[in-house]
């Protein structure tokens, strides 16, 4: 069970404003999900491995070599507020 | 110009070496085809005509001079709207994304214009590859071209539906849980999602790190493994991507190797759940594939059975984690009128995700955060482990696996929207390959009592895509569905 606390919370992390319907409806959901999801607590998991990937790769390096990859203005296209060359954003912090 | 659309890469590759057509001529037949049959189907989000049109030139204009082409030069492919192609809309069907243009081209669709293919469209797709219905599209519910009132399976129901309506031969899906191979399932077409690590992820939008690839469809298995070999390889720019030679997979098509095969059925896929239609057809195939050779064996994978709880802990977790960068400030949608950051933030994450998307992120933070990580996160990456050992043991003593791809044909539009979790259990035998990373494909193998297709799944170890194709091509030429796709396909979507 997930209460509407737990969801307000999570959205808060999560950096979602919710509606009060959406809160009651995920509340709702995320109870049944999870609830099918408790199922994994019959698996003995002692001493197993987490596995994080399928491929065994670790550590993939390459030279760290400054290259161009982009012109600013090319990037800059894409921004939804964009001023003097930057990225533009409302007030942070008082 | 409706007997082009008809063909396959393969022939209109050939048409167009041999001059009998120029890609020109091939573009305008399949943008006239998608004028008829998309009001219907509904499958692709953008036109990509000028891109297309400067291809078709280069090519025409090579064939004129007489220089070298590529090995699919003139085949025209429509590319899921998660892949990256440069200049062009890359929206994942979501309004966060809806304005955004790539400024970049990703490795597997860059690899193919090189190889001689054409770019007609952006496909539909569930919001960020989420869903299996293609029903979580910000944008429009594309059809099955089986039957208007059903869903074509997603998340790769555009690119899955565009195929089987003859939009073109060939299109790119991608594949996180089974988003390739169950559109193909219930739209009547092949469809592949490669071991983990074979084609790059570069310019691919993230869902799932550690799950998605970008796999091809077609309607016949020799064009999924040409588009499969031509996107194929290392790329130094997805460290994730496997550094290994690339199989000649059409070469090895025709070795006809099913003969004194072990094909394991996996027990636990098979049973409750499957309908009773779908069984039959797999037994059916069972059948097929015996006559061929091989000898079919029962196998058990015990912890099987926990992958869907599995998957959508560990899809959501890192779904939530890749999505994070929606935030407004660098591209992508953003709220107006917000005067500190945060409600900016928040307010344009709560209006350029659609409700899926949001469910997700939910569950993936819920999963991440602390008190629960090692309940869930932890505990769900431990069974990945026991699942991925269970197909590991099971490939000392089988070469293939066969399961039906998905528990039912096509459902109707709507069905299992309001509940999320009917609509999670859609994926069930596509998802325990995505855990373990290996390659699968979805093969045509028969049709329900409402003439939907039904789709027969085969799963080899790790790297092993010249073995599943040639298998799924020897099954496919003995099953001999193809004509009777074409046929009724172009009945409903054009008659």
């Amino acid at each position: 069970m997930i209460t509407k606390e737990q969801v307000e919370h999570v959205a808060k992390l999560a950096r979602l404003s919710l509606t009060g319907e959406e809160i009651d409806l995920y509340s709702k959901q995320l109870s049944k999900i999870l609830d099918y999801i408790d199922q994994l607590n019959e698996v003995n998991t002692k001493g197993v491995e987490p596995m994080t990937q399928p491929i065994p790769t670790v550590n993939v390096m390459r030279e760290d070599l400054v290259k161009k990859q982009f012109a600013r203005d090319e990037i800059l296209k894409n921004a939804p507020h964009e001023e003097y060359g930057f990225f533009r954003v409302p007030k942070i912090g008082e | 110009m409706k007997d082009l659309v008809n063909k396959s890469a393969k022939e209109l590759n050939k048409l167009f070496l041999s001059k009998e057509i120029s890609a020109k001529e091939i573009v305008n037949a399949f943008y006239k085809q998608i004028e008829i049959v998309e009001p219907k189907i509904q499958a692709l989000n953008s036109l990509t005509k000028d891109l297309a049109y400067k291809q078709a030139e280069e090519l025409d204009q090579k064939v004129s001079r007489s220089d070298k082409l590529g090995p699919i030069a003139g085949v025209p492919i429509i590319v899921k709207d998660v892949l990256c192609v440069k200049n062009y809309h890359a929206t994942c069907s979501s309004k966060i994304l809806e304005n955004f243009i790539a400024p970049y081209e990703s490795t597997a669709t860059s690899n193919l214009w090189s190889a001689g293919a054409i770019c007609l469209a952006k496909s539909n797709m569930d919001e960020f590859a989420m869903g299996s219905s293609t029903e979580n599209s910000a944008f429009k519910k594309t059809k099955n071209p089986w039957n208007l009132n059903t869903v074509p399976g997603g998340s790769s129901g555009g690119s899955a539906a565009s195929v089987a309506a003859m939009e073109a031969p060939v299109s790119l899906g991608t594949d996180t849980g089974g988003s390739v191979r169950q559109p193909a399932s219930f739209c009547g077409v092949v469809g592949l999602k490669p071991t983990y690590g074979r084609v790059s992820r570069f310019g691919l939008i993230a869902f799932a790190s550690s799950l998605d690839q970008v796999g091809p469809f077609a309607r016949d298995v020799y064009d999924t493994a040409l588009i499969l070999q031509h996107m194929s390889g290392y790329d130094p720019k997805d460290s994730t991507s496997l550094n290994v030679d690339v199989p000649d997979y059409i070469s090895k098509l025709n070795i006809g190797n099913l003969k004194g095969k072990k094909i394991g059925l996996i027990k636990e896929l098979i049973g409750d759940g499957i309908e009773s239609e779908v069984r039959k057809s797999v037994e059916n195939s069972i059948k097929i594939l015996k006559d061929l050779g091989a000898e079919i064996v029962e196998i058990s994978l015990p912890n099987v059975k926990y992958s869907v709880p599995v998957y959508y802990i560990l899809a959501t977790a890192e779904a939530s984690s890749n999505l994070a960068r929606y935030d407004g400030v660098k591209y992508g949608h953003r709220a107006q009128g917000t005067k500190e950051v945060l409600p900016m933030y928040t307010k344009t994450r709560q209006e350029g995700f659609g409700a899926e998307v949001k469910r997700r992120i939910m569950l993936g933070t819920y999963a991440l955060s602390s008190g629960y990580y090692e309940a869930y996160y932890k505990k769900a990456q431990q069974v990945r482990k026991l699942v991925t050992q269970d197909f590991l043991n099971s490939f000392e003593k089988v070469d293939l696996m066969i399961t039906p791809t998905c528990p039912t044909t096509a459902f109707e539009l709507g069905s299992k929207v309001e509940d999320p979790l009917s609509m999670y259990l859609s994926d069930i035998a596509t998802i325990p390959a995505s855990l373990a990373g290996l390659p699968a494909i979805s093969v045509p193998c028969g049709f329900d009592s409402k003439n939907l297709p039904i789709g027969l799944q085969i799963i080899a170890p790790a790297l092993s895509e010249e073995l599943l194709l040639s298998a799924a091509y020897e099954f496919e030429k003995t099953c001999n569905l193809f004509n009777k796709t074409n046929m009724k396909v172009s009945a409903v979507v054009v008659g």
